[in-house]
C-alpha cells in the first residue's frame, strides 16, 4: 500500500521520530488474498437482507397504528349507540384464505427450487387467486359495514388499519402476478436466479403475519 | 450470486464526468455524500435566514417585524428545515455515505441505486416545503411538532404540504438507514471484525437502527393527521371524539429518537477526529461501543419526557423521568472517554480540534440542562419555555453543528485534495463559539423567568437579554462568511494536501485525495487497529519517571 | 518544592465542590416564589444547579487544562502514549453518573410527591370534585366524559379549596367562580388557601403557566384537568399561555391577583352579580 507515503500538509508529522506512530499491524498482508482476484467490489447479494430491514420498518408503522388503536380503545369512550362489535364470519374466512395463501406461496418456492417451473407457476397462480379473494372479501365487508369512515373513532381506526393492510395485499397480488409472468420458461426467474420470487414470498408472509395480529386485535379483542 | 460494482453501473460517457456528476444521478457513494453535504448546507443557509427573521422579530418585545401568522410560518419552517434538511441529511447522509464504505473496506454502499434515490428525494421535498410559504394561506403554522388540534385548524394546504414533505424526507431517511445497516453489518471486507470498525460505523449502525424503528411510526402518525385534515376523520380531533395526547405519544416516539439520530453520528465523527489530532488511541473502545448500544435502547423508551405537562398519568411520569435520567450514564461514559483520549496526547489545536472540543463543552452544558429537564417537577416550570430552546440548541447546534464544521475541516483535504486555511478556520471558530453562547445562554434565564417559546411578543422586562441573544445570532450569521470564503477559495487555491495530511490510520486516508471511483487504486486495506496511534507503553523511556515527562515523551 | 499530584487533585476537587455549592446557594436565577410549592421547587433547583455547576466546571476545566497542557509544541512530531483504555477507571466514571442520576431521580421524586404530583387523579376525591363542575363541562364533551379527570397536579377535591373553573380559548383565559357565579378575565385568589383550578379548553391546546408559582399544566380540549395550588404571597403575577395556540399565542396572557384573605372576600362580594347579571371584573381584550 503506497498510500502511507508522507503527506505534505501543514501539520505533517512525518519525521525522524515518526515510526511508532504507524504500527505495522495496520495492513495485514496475510488477509489480502481474500478479496476477489480482480480487487473489485463484487459482493454478496444483500437485497433480501435489505427487504427484511424494510419490512421491520413497515412493521413499525403497523405497530404505531395498533398502539394508537389500543390507546383510543382504552381511554376514549365511543358515543352512544356505537360499539366495537364486528361481524366475524367473513373476516374469519378471509383469515383462513390468507394463511392458506402463505402455504401455497411456500409450495411455489420449493417447486421452483426443485426445478419444477410449471408447478411453481400453478402454485403462484393459486396464491394470487387467494389474495384476490381476500381483497374481494374485504370489499364485501366494507360495503356491508354499518359505519363509514368518519362516523366515530373506532370506524376511522378500523378503516385506516384494514385499508393500510389492504393496500399491502394489493401490492402483494401485483407482485405475485409479476413473478408469475417472470417465472415462465425463459423468463427472468428460474431455478438459479429466483430473487424476485423470494422477495415476494418474504413480503407475502409479512403481510400475512400482520393480518393475523390485526385480526386478533381488531376483530377478536 | 454477486452484484455489480458501481463502475459497472456507470459506463464512461453516459454518466457525466467532472463537476457535472455532482448534479447527476450518480451511484458513487462519495459523490452522493458530497451531494448531501452541499444540499444540506444550502438548506442550512435558508434555515439560518429564517432564524434571522425570528431573532429580528424578538429584538423588540412587540410584534412589529412580520405578521403574527408569518412569524409562526417562519418558526415552523425554521425547525423543519434545520432538523430534516440540514442536520439529519448531513450528519447521516453526507458523512455516512462518504465514510462508511471506506471504513468497512467496500467499494460502495450495499445498495448504490437506493442510495441515489434516497438523496434525490431530498431536494424536491425541500423545495416543496419552502415553496409552501408562497402559496395562498402560506406554510404550516403549527411548529415542527404540528400538534393537533392546532394543526387541524391552521390553513390546511400548507399543513398538508408540510406533511408530504416530511413523509418524503422520512422515506429518504429510512432508505438511508437500511443501506447503512446492510453496509456495516454485511459488507465488511473479509477479515474485518465488528469490534475493529472505526467508531463512526457503530454510531451509524445505532443511528440507523433508530431510524428504521422510529421513523415509520412518525410516517403513520402523519398519515393519520392528514386524514384528519383532508377527510375529516377524528383521530386527533377532540371535537370528533379523538385524542390529541395519542398524537403526542406517537410523534415523540419518533422525535425523541430523532434527537439521537441527530447526535449519535456526531458522537461517531468526534471519535474519529480526536484520536488523530491528539495522536493517541481512542480511549475505551469497547465501552464506547456498549454505550452507543445503551443509548439506542434507552433512546427508544424515554419519549414521554416531552409530555410531562400533557396530562400523562403519574406512574408514566415517574418511569420516563428515571429512564431519561439514565441516558446520562452511557452519554457520560463517552465524554469521559474523550477527555481521557485527550489527556496526555499531543493536541494539535487546529480548527477541527477546536470545534470538537467546543462540542464537548457545549454538549456537556446541554446534557446537564437535559438531565434537569428530565425531572418532572423541574420540567413543569420550564416546559415549553425558552429554557428548552436553550437546552436543545446547546445540543443540536453546540453539539451537532459544531461537529459538522469540525468534520468539514477534518475531511476537506480528503474531499478536495486541498487544505482549508487555518487562520480563516480559527476566525470562523471564534465567531461561532462566541456568537453561539451569546445567543443561547441567556435563553435559559429567560425561560426560568417567564418567557414561553414560540411567541412573537413578550414581556418588555425581557428586552435586554433578547437583544443580547439577537446580537449573538448576528455574530453566528457573520461567522459563516469566513467559512464560505474559506471553502470556496481553498478549493482552488488551498495548499495541496497530499493523501494523508493528518497521518491518520483510518482507511479513507490510505488512498489518494480525492479518492478514485473505486476508493483505492489497489485492494482495500485491512485496518484492524484504526486507532493505533501513539508510542506503545513498552517503548516508553523508563528512565523518565514523572508523569509530566511521560506525557511529553521525555522531551521537556 | 513539589506538591504531590494527588494533593493537588484533592484540593481542586474540594474547591470545585465548594464553588458549586456556593453557586447553587447564592446565584438567584428564579423569579419570586409566590406559591406553597415554589420553595420546594427552588430547593430542587438549587441541588440541580450545584451538581450541574460542579460537573460543568469540572469537565470544562479538565478540557481546557488538557488543551493547554498537552498542546503540541512547535517542532514536536511525536505521538502521545498508546493507552487504549483502563477498565477500573471506566467503571468509576460509569458509576459516578449513575449514582448522581439515581440520587437526583429519587430526590426529585420526593419533591414531586411533596408538590402533590403523584396523587392519582381518578380516585373518589377527583371524581367528587368533577361532579360539581360537570354542569359546565357537559356541553363541550357531549356528556360522555365528565367522570374522567385526566392528570394534573395537586390533590383534587382537597378540603376547603376554592373551586375556580378555567376555560382557555384562542386567545384568552376565562375564569369562572361557581361559588358566586363570577366570570372574570383575571384570576383573583386568596393567599394561603388552596385553589382548585378545573381546566378545559375550547379549541386547541393551551397551557396555564404562572412562573412565580412554578406551575404549568396543559389545557387540553376534550380532557378535564385539575390543578391545585396554594398561593402564599399577595401581589399580581403574570399568567402565560405556554403552548403554541395560534397567531396571537404570544399575546395570550392574563394576571393572577393574590389577595389577603379578607381582601379576597371583599372582592368576591363586590363582584358577585346581583341576580342574573354577568361579569363585572374587567374582561381582558383578546389581543
Ligand atoms: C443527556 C441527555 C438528554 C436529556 C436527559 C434530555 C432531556 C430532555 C427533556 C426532558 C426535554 C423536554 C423538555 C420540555 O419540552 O419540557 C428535552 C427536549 C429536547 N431535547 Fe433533550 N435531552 C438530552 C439530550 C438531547 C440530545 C442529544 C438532543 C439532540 C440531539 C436533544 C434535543 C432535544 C430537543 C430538540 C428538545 C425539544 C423538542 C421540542 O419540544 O421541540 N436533547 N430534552
Ligand atoms: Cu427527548
Ligand atoms: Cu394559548
Amino acid at each position: 500500500m503506497t498510500s502511507l507515503a508522507p503527506g505534505s500538509g501543514p501539520t505533517d508529522l512525518q519525521a525522524e521520530s515518526a515510526p511508532p506512530s504507524l504500527p505495522e499491524t495496520v495492513l495485514d498482508e496475510a488477509q489480502r488474498g481474500e478479496t476477489h482476484a480482480d480487487g473489485h467490489a463484487a459482493h454478496p447479494d444483500l437485497r433480501l437482507f435489505g427487504l427484511a430491514t424494510f419490512l421491520v420498518a413497515d412493521g413499525m408503522t403497523f405497530a404505531g397504528f395498533f398502539a394508537a388503536y389500543l390507546t383510543f380503545r382504552a381511554v376514549n369512550p365511543l358515543p352512544e349507540g356505537s360499539s366495537y362489535e364486528l361481524e366475524l364470519l367473513l373476516p374469519t374466512i378471509n383469515t383462513v384464505l390468507l394463511v392458506l395463501s402463505s402455504v401455497t406461496f411456500h409450495r411455489a418456492g420449493s417447486n421452483l427450487r426443485d426445478g419444477n417451473g410449471s408447478g411453481c407457476r400453478s402454485w403462484l397462480l393459486g396464491t394470487g387467486v387467494l389474495g384476490a379473494a381476500f381483497l374481494a372479501g374485504q370489499m364485501v365487508e366494507y360495503f356491508n359495514l354499518p359505519f363509514g369512515l368518519t362516523d366515530n373513532l373506532f370506524a376511522s381506526t378500523f378503516y385506516a388499519l384494514t385499508g393500510f393492510h389492504g393496500l399491502h395485499v394489493t401490492l402483494g397480488v401485483i407482485c405475485i402476478l409479476i413473478v408469475w409472468a417472470q417465472a415462465r420458461p425463459g423468463g427472468r426467474i428460474n431455478q438459479q436466479d429466483h430473487f424476485g420470487l423470494e422477495a415476494a414470498e418474504l413480503y407475502w408472509h409479512f403481510v400475512d403475519g400482520i393480518w393475523v395480529v390485526l385480526y386478533g386485535i381488531l376483530y377478536l379483542l | 450470486m454477486t452484484l455489480a460494482s458501481p463502475s459497472d453501473f456507470e459506463p464512461q460517457g453516459l454518466q457525466p464526468q467532472g463537476w457535472l456528476k455532482y448534479l447527476s444521478f450518480s451511484l458513487d457513494h462519495k459523490v452522493i455524500g458530497l451531494q448531501y453535504l452541499v444540499t444540506g448546507f444550502v438548506f442550512y443557509l435558508i434555515g439560518g435566514a429564517l432564524a434571522g427573521v425570528i431573532r429580528t422579530e424578538l429584538a423588540s418585545p412587540i410584534s412589529d417585524f412580520v405578521s403574527r401568522e408569518t412569524y409562526n410560518e417562519v418558526l415552523t419552517l425554521h425547525g423543519t428545515v434545520m432538523i430534516f434538511l440540514w442536520i439529519v441529511p448531513v450528519v447521516n447522509g453526507a458523512f455516512g455515505n462518504y465514510l462508511i464504505p471506506f471504513y468497512v473496506g467496500a467499494r460502495d454502499m450495499a445498495f448504490p441505486r437506493l442510495n441515489a434515490v434516497a438523496f434525490w428525494l431530498i431536494p424536491p421535498a425541500g423545495i416543496l416545503l419552502i415553496s409552501s410559504y408562497f402559496i395562498a394561506g402560506g406554510a404550516a403554522q403549527s411548529g415542527w411538532t404540528a400538534y393537533p388540534p392546532l394543526s387541524l385548524t391552521t390553513p390546511a394546504l400548507g399543513q398538508v404540504i408540510w406533511i408530504l414533505s416530511v413523509l418524503l424526507l422520512g422515506g429518504s431517511s429510512i432508505f438511508g438507514g437500511i443501506n447503512f445497516i446492510a453496509t456495516i453489518w454485511k459488507l465488511r471486507r473479509p477479515g474485518l471484525k465488528m469490534m475493529q470498525l472505526p467508531m463512526y460505523c457503530w454510531a451509524m449502525l445505532g443511528t440507523s437502527i433508530l431510524v428504521v424503528l422510529s421513523t415509520p411510526v412518525l410516517a403513520g402518525t402523519l398519515i393519520l393527521l392528514s386524514f384528519d385534515i383532508i377527510a375529516h376523520t377524528g383521530f386527533f380531533n377532540p371535537a370528533l371524539g379523538g385524542n390529541v395526547v395519542v398524537y403526542q405519544h406517537l410523534f415523540w416516539f419518533y422525535s425523541h429518537p430523532a434527537v439521537y439520530i441527530m447526535v449519535l453520528p456526531a458522537f461517531g465523527l468526534v471519535s474519529e477526529i480526536l484520536p488523530i489530532h491528539a495522536r493517541k488511541p481512542l480511549f475505551g473502545y469497547t465501552t464506547m461501543v456498549y454505550s452507543i448500544l445503551g443509548i439506542v435502547v434507552l433512546g427508544l423508551i424515554v419519549w414521554a419526557h416531552h409530555m410531562f405537562t400533557s396530562g400523562t398519568p403519574p406512574w408514566m411520569r415517574l418511569f420516563f423521568t428515571i429512564a431519561t435520567s439514565f441516558i446520562a450514564v452511557p452519554t457520560g461514559i463517552k465524554f469521559f472517554n474523550w477527555l481521557a483520549t485527550l489527556w496526555g496526547g499531543k493536541l494539535a489545536l487546529n480548527s477541527a480540534m477546536l470545534f470538537s472540543c467546543a462540542f464537548i463543552v457545549n454538549f456537556v452544558f446541554g446534557g446537564i440542562t437535559g438531565v434537569a429537564l428530565a425531572q418532572v417537577p423541574f420540567d413543569i416550570h420550564v416546559h415549553d419555555t425558552y429554557f428548552v430552546v436553550g437546552h436543545f440548541h446547546y445540543i443540536v447546534y453546540g453539539g451537532t453543528v459544531f461537529i459538522i464544521f469540525a468534520s468539514v475541516y477534518h475531511w476537506y483535504p480528503k474531499f478536495t485534495g486541498r487544505m482549508l486555511n487555518e487562520d480563516l478556520g480559527r476566525l470562523h471558530f471564534l465567531l461561532t463559539f462566541i456568537g453561539f453562547n451569546l445567543c443561547f445562554a441567556p435563553q435559559h434565564w429567560l425561560g426560568l423567568n417567564g418567557m414561553p417559546r414560540r411567541v412573537a411578543e413578550y414581556d418588555p422586562a425581557f428586552t435586554t437579554l433578547n437583544q443580547v441573544s439577537s446580537i449573538g445570532a448576528l455574530l453566528m450569521a457573520i461567522s459563516t462568511l469566513p467559512f464560505l470564503i474559506n471553502v470556496v477559495w481553498s478549493a482552488f487555491r488551498g495548499e495541496v494536501a497530499g493523501d494523508n495530511p493528518w497521518n491518520a490510520l483510518t482507511p479513507e486516508w490510505l488512498t489518494t485525495s480525492p479518492p478514485p471511483v473505486e476508493n483505492w487504486p489497489g485492494e482495500a486495506p485491512l485496518v484492524t487497529h484504526p486507532y493505533g496511534y501513539g508510542i506503545p507503553e513498552g517503548q516508553l523511556d523508563l528512565k523518565v519517571t514523572t508523569g509530566r515527562e511521560l506525557w511529553t515523551g521525555g522531551r521537556r | 518544592m513539589a506538591i504531590p499530584p494527588t494533593l493537588i487533585t484533592l484540593l481542586v476537587g474540594m474547591v470545585l465542590v465548594l464553588t458549586g455549592l456556593w453557586v447553587g446557594q447564592n446565584v438567584q436565577l428564579l423569579p419570586l416564589d409566590a406559591s406553597a410549592n415554589a420553595p420546594v421547587y427552588d430547593s430542587l433547583f438549587q441541588v440541580l444547579f450545584s451538581i450541574g455547576t460542579i460537573l460543568f466546571l469540572g469537565i470544562a476545566g479538565l478540557l481546557v487544562f488538557s488543551l493547554v497542557r498537552f498542546r503540541r509544541r512547535r517542532g514536536d512530531r511525536s505521538d502521545g502514549v498508546a493507552i487504549e483504555g483502563n477498565l477500573p477507571m471506566e467503571i468509576v466514571w460509569t458509576a459516578i453518573p449513575a449514582i448522581v442520576v439515581l440520587f437526583v431521580g429519587i430526590y426529585s421524586y420526593d419533591i414531586y410527591e411533596r408538590m402533590g404530583g403523584m396523587t392519582p387523579l381518578n380516585d373518589h376525591g377527583a371524581m367528587h370534585g368533577m361532579a360539581m363542575a360537570s354542569d359546565s363541562s357537559a356541553a363541550a364533551d357531549g356528556g360522555t366524559q365528565q367522570a374522567r379527570v385526566w392528570a394534573g397536579i395537586g390533590q383534587a377535591g382537597s378540603a376547603g379549596a376554592l373551586p375556580v373553573e378555567l376555560t382557555a380559548m384562542q386567545f384568552a383565559f376565562i375564569f369562572h367562580y361557581p361559588e358566586g357565579d363570577i366570570t372574570s378575565g383575571e384570576l383573583h385568589i386568596p393567599a394561603n388557601r388552596p385553589v382548585e383550578l378545573r381546566m378545559k379548553a375550547n379549541d386547541v391546546i393551551h397551557a396555564f403557566w404562572v412562573p412565580q408559582f412554578r406551575l404549568k399544566q396543559d389545557v387540553i380540549p376534550g380532557q378535564q384537568t385539575v390543578l391545585t395550588f396554594t398561593a402564599t404571597k399577595p401581589g399580581s403575577y403574570p399568567i402565560v399561555c405556554a403552548e403554541l395556540c395560534g397567531p396571537y399565542h404570544g399575546g395570550m396572557r392574563s394576571t393572577v391577583v393574590v389577595h389577603e384573605s379578607d381582601a379576597f372576600d371583599a372582592w368576591l362580594t363586590k363582584n358577585t352579580p346581583a341576580p342574573a347579571t354577568v361579569a363585572s371584573a374587567p374582561l381582558h381584550p383578546t389581543a
